[in-house]
């Protein structure tokens, strides 16, 4: 301390209005890689690419998907490590609504719990920005819903979405096969039709990762020979 | 004596077809000693969820006053009412919360749900939910309410039947327990209402 007599915490409003961190973490989001969810008549998908470092990484260790509760699944886009603290927070504040009420938290619920988490990291002293947008494809009693969750904290409902590298290509890409009639299946093969748009190599069920949930409530993570199958029926 | 029976109370649930009845004593004495023979002891959550509260009258009063708190703030936050088993957990987890140094508190809680099912449950002091598909009773006068009831108790009543069978159960028991009595407080709630009615018992 003393270097600065304005030592307050790294989101400070710039003179123009803006809070530059915030923009920065979006660009981590951006250059992170393509995430994208479809909310369908009767469920929801979730998908994203998994790019890995190196072809000596073992593929199955790596999770971009992960469960928040049963019926609440969430990916990301930017940085893996954060993702992980945001998950744990997310996971505990699920446990805490179930064990005063009894009942699973509703989506929007553990969304607005999560999202407080991420704006207080935009206001606190001594931390960051996360670094990620998160996708939450949950299914409750008041039917399929998706969530995208940015830095700042904001979060909105949508239809379908996109984040990460290729976002104008992917989210354009949806824009124009979405329907709201859609089935669970119809949209897994739109999501992975839309990762393939701006997939660099051969996409394979070893390198995307796919979570869909559907009417019975209960999330589910692909497994890389499933996706397979999916592959071959949008060939 | 038991800080339970300091007020003296009487309380008791019951399921009909498509609604429930919810029914209670007027006293509030100090030990033998009568202070009021209007006191409230049943509260409306929302309109189709109530909670009868027996036991020490200044335990009641602040636990309602708890209650009605988490509730309204459920309600801004979730823009909907509690369901009754929802609301039944939220209490237990506050008496529990207080193990050590307990509200010295019956918990009644009746309600319906959004399909018309009746829900009616009650607890101990420390929050050990006890569910019934039939009627529940707390309060000084719980041995000869659980007598009563047994009795009367039909099933699938309809909502006028309903209310004189509980009138009944609580009249003829506050007459054997000395704590409770000075008339009874019933709340009938079908889908469509909400019946309140005050009874003259013997007022003595």
């Amino acid at each position: 301390m003393g270097d600065s007599q304005y030592s307050f915490s790294l989101t400070t409003f710039s003179p123009s209005g803006k809070l530059v961190q915030i923009e920065h973490a979006l660009t981590a989001v951006g250059s992170g890689q393509t995430s994208l969810g479809i909310k369908a008549a009767n469920g929801v998908v979730i998908a994203t690419e998994k790019k890995l470092p190196s072809i000596l990484v073992d593929e199955a260790s790596v999770q971009k998907i992960q469960l928040l509760t049963p019926n609440i699944g969430v990916v990301y886009s930017g940085m893996g490590p954060d993702f992980r603290v945001l998950v744990r927070k997310s996971r505990k504040q699920a446990e805490q609504y179930h064990r005063l009420y009894k009942e699973p938290i509703p989506v929007t619920q553990l969304v607005r719990e999560t999202a407080a988490v991420m704006q207080e990291f935009t206001q606190s002293g001594g931390v960051r920005p996360f670094g990620v947008s998160l996708l939450v494809a949950g299914f409750d009693d008041k039917g399929p819903q998706l969530y995208q969750v940015d830095p700042s904290g904001s979060y909105f409902s949508w239809k379908a979405s996109a984040m990460g590298k290729n976002v104008s290509n992917a989210k354009a890409f949806l824009e124009k096969r979405y329907t709201d009639d859609m089935e669970l299946d119809d949209a897994v093969h739109t999501a992975i039709l839309t990762l393939k748009e701006g997939f660099e190599g051969q996409i394979s069920g070893k390198n995307i990762e796919i979570g869909i949930i559907g009417s019975d409530k209960k999330f589910r993570v692909l497994a890389p020979e499933e996706i397979d199958d999916y592959l071959r029926e949008v060939e | 004596m038991s800080i339970f029976e300091y007020n003296g109370s009487a309380l008791v649930a019951m399921v009909g077809k498509e609604c429930f009845a919810i029914a209670s004593d007027r006293r509030l004495g100090v030990q033998l000693q009568t202070i009021a023979t209007d006191f409230q002891r049943i509260f409306k959550i929302h309109d189709r969820l109530f909670i009868g509260l027996s036991g020490l009258a200044t335990d009641a009063q602040t636990l309602y006053q708890r209650l009605v708190f988490r509730h309204k703030l459920y309600q801004l936050r979730e823009e909907r009412d509690m369901k009754p088993e929802t609301f039944a957990s939220l209490v237990s987890a506050l008496l529990y919360e207080k193990r050590f140094g307990p509200y010295f508190c019956q918990p009644v809680i009746a309600g319906l749900s959004d399909e018309n099912k009746p829900f009616i449950c009650t607890m101990d002091s420390i929050g050990a939910k006890e569910l019934a598909k039939d009627f529940v009773v707390a309060g000084t006068a719980s041995e000869s309410l659980y007598g009563a009831c047994e009795a009367m108790f039909k099933e699938n009543m309809e909502p006028e039947e309903l209310f004189e069978t509980v009138s009944q159960a609580l009249l003829s028991s506050v007459d054997r327990d000395c704590l409770s009595g000075w008339g009874g407080h019933v709340y009938v709630v079908t889908p469509t209402e909400v019946r309140e009615r005050i009874l003259k018992g013997r007022m003595d």
